[in-house]
């Protein structure tokens, strides 16, 4: 042990230790690493001159560039908007009608539209407007509290069953767990809702039966939903008649929802998303509305 | 394992576990309700098994004084076996979790099988379990054979080992049933981490005393790695878990850091993690298994050197890259880029160093599947590097930092390095650890090598490949100036990417269930009648007994 050797493959000599057989050789640190070594170096003393870089008490090193990241995205973010004025301004001060007719911010409205939708809406309306199951479908023509521009700009601003003071309520009761109704009116109301948008269902087999739950109807469902059960956008009652369900439109799922009840949630937007980002919403949403569905 | 230790450490040992068994007693009693007594009963379970364990060896025979004339090479067997079975766990909950995000509907009812609480268990087990109890093992190997010292007792290794493993389940566990204080790779709570902290100290302790008993004037270089390690783990750990439990009965604590100073110690700890945990320990790894494999000499003291302590003062000024444009100020994030642009040169240095060891030994790398390992792991060490302070420069950062391009860096670093060098290692280590003449099956380590390779390949060109459009997807604006997408088109063009991801990770996988079970064949196979010359001290250094 002790003993400097020459490597025999790089002609080198050990440092004369060995450990368990393994030995190092005495090799110099090559050139290229201390070069690399000074290049790091030269390029982090830059860097600590031009930005601000160490601590001094109390402060730090400003450097030369006096950069700052807050004022750098402040400054970004006025140069974005600032970009954006031209059609902010008009979106902002036009009406929803107007600019629905302008067809060059119609097209900024889908391209602006596309990531707004994807980035609020998405998660509970789906990428395309489609809905899933318990949220409505944006792209039919059934809409709980109305499918004009200024209706939907309106859901938006202040959301369904929210404490925002202009709030829309819509809040169906749960008949059957809180004993309003008993089971056996429950299941005969839920038959003849049924009924109504699968006419196949009345048959003699069902009939005395749809029409006990027509008179349940009338007397515990008409006052929201309306006599003729085609709903009423004035309390968000939905159209019962159509084939549109939120919560599905099979007898089982009616049944669940005249038992249970439902109240649906929709937060508002109008505190998260500026008037001409709603508005811009508002008019995507439009857009998405299936011409002949 | 319990025949091997004195009747002073044997009755030592079944004191200690009547302590944790008092412990477990404690915790169970005051967690009352909370989650905290459910580990209350596990270490209570692990107190009894312990005193049952060494209450029965308590009164055989004594080991000779023979013993001394050899390594101590027990709790390094149950170390690598170990190891590898947190390798196949925590892999598989990483498959698992990969396949989670490609198809969100691969977890059962309840919160426990939820992404967010299998991933932490795939890290924990990845790291800690898998990393951890091999850099353990190959610890105890490296400091006995390069001092030529054997252990100085035979209960501080156990304890350390069990300890650690407790820590895991502990660790893990709590995952499963809520228990963190969500610090990333620092997630156990309060009681788990001083836990560590008493094993830790001890791990330290022994090292530090096998390393005075050496008969050897000079220090090895893996040494100075693994000293590190433990030394800089055991500061990092300590001050980002400084909190303050609810009460002895919760679980639950919070950190005595807050706001921007709580990011900057958590992201201080993560890095050095990376840095003495993932890098240091498994370079001591490297400087001891690539020399002996390849049977080469390092090809440069020197540069050991630059690179040692390079690395040792340069990542400490790091962390902070883990925060750019965030609420951090500019200068610590100026000060976090430079150095970590500084750290790039003895990082290269360590790869070089390593690779060209191989100068001379590139017809055994061909040949060898276990070399190649090793090689492979210094390439992806080198590559690892590169993009850490690649992305550490501010800009760079700016489209990288939140993607996949992080998680690709990491698995790059993960698989490439840590894990083919452990297996490297391990190839190594086993034939000589058992007495075996060779692993039971060359073919399955080549096997091995290739699922391993092309696991890593896959995931790590995956992951570049989706970081890289996630970020470009997320700043890319129209014309007018709106953003182009939404954040769900981003994730919508992520789902080629994440199959790939856990394809990837599933190759990797099988390839450590082949490695766990040429292991496993190893160990039964018959040994050598008479141990290698480089398993046994020089005769004429026997330890002294008594000592």
């Amino acid at each position: 042990m002790g003993i400097e050797e020459r490597d025999p493959v790089s002609g080198r000599k050990t440092t004369g230790h060995e450990w368990n057989g393994i030995k190092e050789l005495d090799t110099p640190v090559p050139r290229g690493v201390l070069i690399f070594l000074i290049v790091t170096h030269v390029f982090a003393v830059i860097c600590w001159f031009l930005l601000p870089a160490w601590p001094l008490g109390s402060t730090f090193t400003k450097g030369i560039l006096e950069t700052d990241q807050r004022e750098i995205v402040e400054e970004k973010l006025v140069r974005a908007a600032a970009e954006r004025a031209s059609w902010m301004e008009r979106i902002e001060s036009a009406t929803l009608k107007e600019i629905q007719a302008d067809e060059q911010l119609m097209s900024i409205v889908n391209s602006t539209g596309h990531q707004l939708f994807g980035d609020n809406c998405a998660a509970c309306h789906g990428v395309d407007g489609k809905g899933r199951a318990n949220y409505p479908d944006l792209t039919d023509e059934d809409w709980l509290w109305g499918g004009s521009l200024d209706a939907i700009a309106n859901t938006m601003r202040v959301g369904i069953n929210t404490d925002h003071p202009e709030a829309q309520f819509a809040i169906m009761p749960s008949f059957g767990r809180d004993g309003i109704l008993d089971r056996d009116q429950v299941r005969s109301a839920a038959a003849y809702v049924y009924s109504l948008s699968n006419p196949d269902y009345s048959t003699a087999d069902n009939i005395d039966r749809i029409a006990t739950g027509r008179n349940v109807y009338l007397s515990s469902c008409a006052s929201c939903h309306g006599e003729d059960a085609r709903g009423s956008q004035r309390v968000g009652a939905p159209n019962l008649t159509d084939q549109y369900w939120i919560y599905g439109g099979d007898l089982q799922t009616i049944v669940t929802s005249v038992h249970g009840g439902r109240q649906g949630h929709m937060p508002t937007w109008d505190e998260r998303l500026t008037e001409a980002e709603i508005k811009i919403l508002t008019l995507y949403v439009n857009s998405l509305q299936v011409e002949d569905p | 394992m319990s025949v091997t230790l004195t009747r002073n450490e044997r009755q030592f040992a079944n004191f200690i576990s009547i302590i944790i068994f008092a412990f477990g007693v404690f915790l169970a009693a005051a967690g009352g309700n909370d989650p905290l007594s459910v580990h209350g009963f596990i270490i209570i379970a692990v107190g009894i098994a312990g005193f049952f364990f060494t209450a029965d060896a308590l009164y055989k025979p004594e080991p000779t004084e023979e013993r001394l004339s050899y390594y101590y090479d027990e709790p390094i067997k149950a170390g690598v076996v170990l190891s590898m079975a947190w390798a196949v766990f925590a892999m598989f909950m990483g498959v698992w979790v990969a396949s989670q995000l490609a198809w969100p509907n691969l977890a059962f009812e309840g919160a426990w099988s939820s992404f967010g609480r299998l991933r932490p268990v795939h890290t924990t087990g990845v790291i800690f379990g898998f990393g951890g109890n091999a850099l353990i093992a190959t610890s105890f190997h490296v400091v006995q054979r390069t001092s030529r010292a054997r252990l100085p007792d035979q209960l501080s290794p156990w304890f350390v080992l069990v300890g650690y493993n407790l820590f895991c389940i502990l660790a893990v566990t709590g995952y499963f049933i809520g228990i963190t204080q969500s610090k990333e790779y620092a997630e156990p709570e309060w009681y788990a981490d001083i836990l560590l902290v008493i094993v830790w100290v001890t791990y330290f302790v022994l090292y530090l005393r096998t390393i005075a008993r050496r008969k050897e004037p000079h220090i090895y270089v893996a040494n100075w790695y693994y000293m590190a390690f433990i030394l800089v783990v055991a500061i990092l750990h300590v001050v980002n878990n400084i909190a303050i439990p609810v009460s002895l009965g919760h679980a639950k604590s919070y950190t005595a850091w807050a706001g921007v100073q709580d990011a900057m110690v958590q992201w201080w700890y993560g890095h050095n993690a990376v840095a003495f945990f993932l890098t240091a320990g498994f370079l001591g790894m490297l400087y001891y298994y690539l020399p002996v494999r390849a049977q080469r000499p390092i090809f440069s003291y020197r540069l050991s050197i630059l690179s040692f302590w390079g690395i040792t003062f340069f990542y400490m000024w790091a962390g902070s890259h883990h925060l750019h444009y965030t609420a951090l100020p500019h200068w610590v994030q100026t000060l976090g880029m430079t150095f970590s642009v500084m750290l790039l040169v003895p990082s290269w240095a360590s790869a070089g160093n390593a690779l060209m060891t191989l100068n001379g030994a590139w017809g055994r790398v061909r040949d060898d599947a276990t070399l190649r390992f090793i090689m492979i792991a210094a390439v992806f060490y080198g590559l690892s590097t590169f993009e850490g302070s690649f992305m550490a420069i501010r800009p760079v950062n700016a489209l990288s930092h939140y993607t996949d391009w992080t998680v690709g860096h990491v698995h790059g670093g993960a698989l490439g390095w840590v894990a083919m060098i452990t297996f490297g290692a391990f190839y190594t280590l086993v034939p000589s650890l058992w007495r075996r003449e060779r692993m039971y099956s060359a073919a399955l380590v080549e096997v091995h090598f290739w699922l391993a390779l092309a696991g890593t390949l896959v995931y790590v060109f995956a992951m570049w490949n989706s970081g890289i459009i996630q970020g470009l997807m997320w700043r890319t604006y129209t014309e007018e100036g709106s953003l182009a997408y939404s954040f769900l088109d981003s994730l919508v063009a992520m789902y080629p990417y994440y199959i790939a991801r856990a394809f990837g990770g599933l190759l990797f996988l099988l390839g450590t269930i082949v490695g766990a079970y040429n292991i496993w064949m190893t160990i039964k196979a018959a040994p050598l009648a008479v141990p290698r010359k480089s398993d046994v001290p020089y005769s004429d250094a026997v330890a002294v007994p008594g000592e």
